[in-house]
């Protein structure tokens, strides 16, 4: 960064979407500034995380198998999101994946097969080689070959917006905060999920014992920083993306080997003992993300995953070992939880299960009957010991409200008319495409398509 | 987190703190798996549930230590759960280089590296040279040597020679095939979850191809180090076979050495002195820019004696190639024999024998280990 000099483009963030328009800004041969809030070796925001793009393709195209056409694209995404989307710009998204595997390619990305416990996704999916963060540091060494300036550790506060126009940022950096002027500004620097106090807001006191799954340095600050600039809203602010994760995973940045993948497989039971959800309800793959919320509305926000030497090796062991005892009595003392309660409940269970033939991957016929709540599919009795369980807590992923945007990524202002030089993308614009819900590799495609959009859109403004 | 080896002898288990961070960082990658396209290190680790010592030096054996998983790491250090896959394993790697080291007690050279160093890469060749100097008197030591057929045997008995370097690589031999025995029983022992795919050949070809050796930092980068890797061992490959070639000529066909520029065993030989002096060279210069991060100091003198040994090899054979008709042959013999000597003395206390341990860990991961 150098002091003084007024930048064509300002991107602020520093994951995919950031990365996607700085690259593309550069390219069109726009000056661009990347402002980082985390130091390096966190950059790249919750794209670090990730692993995979959702692409469109008429027919098998490396990594991917099968075809995945635009209109069951569309579908998905209405169905996850019922409804809560902006048809226009998903289309735009969805048409933008077909495409832009060649882009991230030629700029260090490179793909694989879907891996080891989602190949569910293989027709959908490309995964990424090594995953998100050798995408972002693909991007980065890419960056620096183009000449973008990147700063970490500078953080965005405030915007310094005239008349509806950007005229500089807020940059805090090293204790210093100075004002950083640009002539087109991308915001690009995620939700709020790392702001406990704003997710008090929707949450209350509750939320402070959520998880975060990723990065600590999305504390939404760009994102209010629009909002009292008067950029309008979309997405609902109360809701966030929670899955169920392991108790013991630290406040942030556990990630993905902090899930646990074997609710099915077990019974749920609260701080009581008792289970207050269908664990069968469907295929997990549609299922997990609903019990974040579920163990959020619990006491304590805590739950607890119980499964026998049966379930064992069928599924993908999260990082820490579950928690082991030679009788499901014995177990409970480690947990917390009182050991008769523990126990009725896993009786009562265990009297309700119907014979059926198991089988993980479908809904099979194994069920409980009489049972409140029920338990419609791989309903087996927990009596073979050892014992074992994993503590729960939600972990929240990220959140849904974001600023509204125009299919050339301009923020729209509250009275309904674009930005001339405000862009965004990513997840502080996501909101609009996925209002509620989740469709793995969504993220990323929202990302780089909107990202590369917002990119081109900026240096166009900058440049004329 | 690497644990200091200090005073463990060749079969003890590993560090307890060694053995601790080698399974925290496996169960982190088996929950992850983001990296399963990258090597067989991911794929074999996704076929356990957990992990005993045996799994880690097999997964430490099956480790080319590119670097592509760090790099890719969103758990590497300063991350609280600090994985570091590539530097776990060599600290486990060094480890099973003792455990299966034969005699046990010459395993503590891979601990003292600096020492080796030392021994091998300067005092052996100065040693055998002064020797030799002695022996044959600087008569015939400094003379000019032009005749073509025997001058090295004027200086070095040829009998002597064989004598000498038979016993030298019998050694080296017996040494080094304990070692795999041991390697193999280690290996032969842990469970074999998976399916087997192809065994030996893909394990062969992976061996001789090294599609896994990539580049530290960026991998879009020529993979300078497959490159430098592929000149050390085919450069050595060659030597031993000019030196077997010779050995035929001389033994079976009465041919003595020096043999014509063009004759098979000079041109092998040039070859891989070549390969010799630009594989570890190349490597060398590899290590020196590598990372700090991605340094393992413990390592480091157990790969630089094998490297420096290697080119000394190839740079005296090549020397002695080019002047062995002046006054500077004697010396150059003694230096070219003795870096020979300390190479083979010290192959199996040192790096060379993780071409050997992956091998067979390649083949184990074929077999569905």
């Amino acid at each position: 960064m150098e002091p003084g000099r007024t930048y064509d483009v300002l991107v602020a963030g520093g994951g995919n979407a950031a990365l996607c328009a700085a690259l593309t800004a550069r390219a069109a041969g726009a000056s661009v500034l990347l402002l980082e809030s985390a130091p390096r070796h966190f950059r790249g925001g919750n794209s670090r995380h990730t692993r995979n793009l959702r692409c469109m393709h008429e027919g098998p195209s490396e990594p991917l198998t099968g075809a995945y056409p635009a209109e069951e694209y569309w579908r998905d995404l209405q169905d996850v999101t019922g409804g809560r989307t902006n048809e226009a710009l998903a289309r735009m998204v969805i048409a933008g994946t077909a495409e832009c595997r060649t882009w991230m390619a030629a700029h260090g990305v490179r793909f694989q097969p879907s891996i080891g416990g989602a190949l569910h996704l293989a027709h959908t999916n490309a995964f990424f080689l090594g995953g998100g963060k050798a995408l972002v540091n693909a991007y980065y060494r890419a960056a620096a070959r183009l000449g973008v300036d990147v700063e970490y550790e500078a953080e965005v506060c405030d915007l310094r917006i005239e008349d509806s126009r950007f005229e500089g940022a807020v940059v805090t950096r090293n204790g210093r905060t100075e004002i950083v002027p640009a002539r087109a500004f991308v915001a690009a620097a995620g939700g709020f999920q790392a702001n406990r106090e704003w997710l008090r807001d929707a949450w209350g006191a509750s939320a402070d014992n959520f998880l975060i799954r990723g990065t600590p340095y999305d504390t939404g600050r760009v994102l209010r920083a629009l909002m009292d600039g008067g950029a309008a809203t979309t997405g609902d602010p109360t809701q966030c993306h929670a899955v169920a994760i392991d108790a013991r995973a630290p406040r942030f940045d556990g990630g993905i080997v902090t899930r646990v993948d074997c609710i099915p497989l077990g019974i749920v039971v609260n701080a009581r003992g008792e289970r207050f959800h269908d664990e069968g309800e469907d295929l997990w793959p549609k299922r997990y993300a609903v019990w974040g919320r579920l163990v959020a509305r619990q006491p304590d926000q805590t739950a607890f995953v119980i499964f026998d030497a049966r379930a064992r090796g069928q599924f993908i062991p999260p990082m820490l070992p579950p928690v082991e005892a030679p009788s499901i009595r014995r177990l409970a003392a480690p947990l917390g939880l009182e050991p008769a309660a523990l126990e009725r409940t896993v009786m009562a269970y265990n009297a309700a299960v119907r014979p059926g033939t198991f089988d993980a991957t479908a809904l099979d016929d194994c069920a409980t009957a009489g049972l409140a709540p029920p338990k419609s599919h791989w309903a087996r009795r927990i009596d073979r010991a050892p014992f074992y369980a994993y503590p729960l807590r939600p972990g929240i992923t990220f959140t849904y409200l974001g600023v509204q945007v125009d299919a050339r990524a301009r923020v729209i202002w509250q009275d309904g008319r674009p930005a001339a030089n405000v862009f965004a993308a990513g997840e502080i614009m996501a909101g609009n495409i996925l209002g509620q819900g989740y469709l793995a590799g969504l993220g990323m495609a929202i990302g780089t398509v909107f990202g590369r959009k917002a990119g081109e859109e900026a240096a166009r403004h900058a440049r004329n | 987190m690497p644990a200091t080896e200090a005073g463990a002898t060749a079969a003890t288990p590993l560090p307890p703190r060694l053995f601790q961070a080698g399974r925290h960082a496996a169960r982190i990658c088996n929950a992850c798996r983001y990296c399963e396209g990258l090597c067989p290190v991911f794929p074999a680790i996704e076929r356990r549930l957990d992990f005993t010592e045996a799994d880690l030096r097999y997964l430490s054996n099956l480790c080319h230590d590119c670097g592509a998983c760090l790099d890719a790491c969103q758990y590497a250090p300063p991350h609280p759960f600090g994985v570091d896959v590539p530097r776990t394993l060599a600290a486990v790697r060094r480890a099973s280089y003792r455990r299966y080291a034969w005699p046990a007690r010459a395993s503590a050279l891979f601990a003292r590296s600096g020492l080796a160093l030392l021994l091998g890469a300067a005092a052996a060749p100065l040693l055998f040279t002064v020797v030799l100097g002695v022996l044959t008197g600087p008569d015939v030591f400094l003379a000019q040597h032009s005749d073509a057929a025997g001058g090295f045997y004027r200086v070095m008995p040829h009998d002597a020679m064989v004598g000498l370097f038979g016993a030298v690589g019998a050694y080296a031999a017996v040494a080094l095939a304990v070692g795999l025995l041991r390697c193999w029983r280690d290996l032969a022992a842990i469970p074999a979850g998976g399916a087997p795919a192809g065994a030996t050949p893909d394990a062969v070809r992976e061996a001789l191809l090294l599609p896994h050796l990539g580049d530290d930092g960026d991998p879009g980068e020529p993979h300078w180090r497959r490159l430098w890797h592929h000149c050390t061992f085919y450069g050595f490959l060659l030597c031993f076979a000019a030196t077997s070639v010779a050995a035929f000529y001389h033994n079976v066909l009465g041919w003595t050495a020096p043999y014509p520029l063009l004759s098979v065993p000079a041109l092998l030989g040039s070859l891989g002195g070549a390969g010799l002096l630009a594989g570890p060279a190349g490597l060398l210069w590899l290590k020196l820019r590598r990372p700090p991060e991605r340094h393992d100091q413990a390592q480091l003198g157990m790969d630089i004696v094998l490297l420096v040994l290697l080119f000394e090899t190839g740079l005296s054979g090549l020397l002695l190639r080019a002047w062995g008709a002046t006054g500077a042959m004697g010396p150059l013999l003694g230096v070219h024999l003795g870096a020979v000597a300390g190479l083979f003395l010290l192959l199996p206390y040192g790096k060379f024998v993780h071409g050997l341990y992956r091998f067979l860990a390649l083949l184990r991961y074929r077999m569905g280990a």
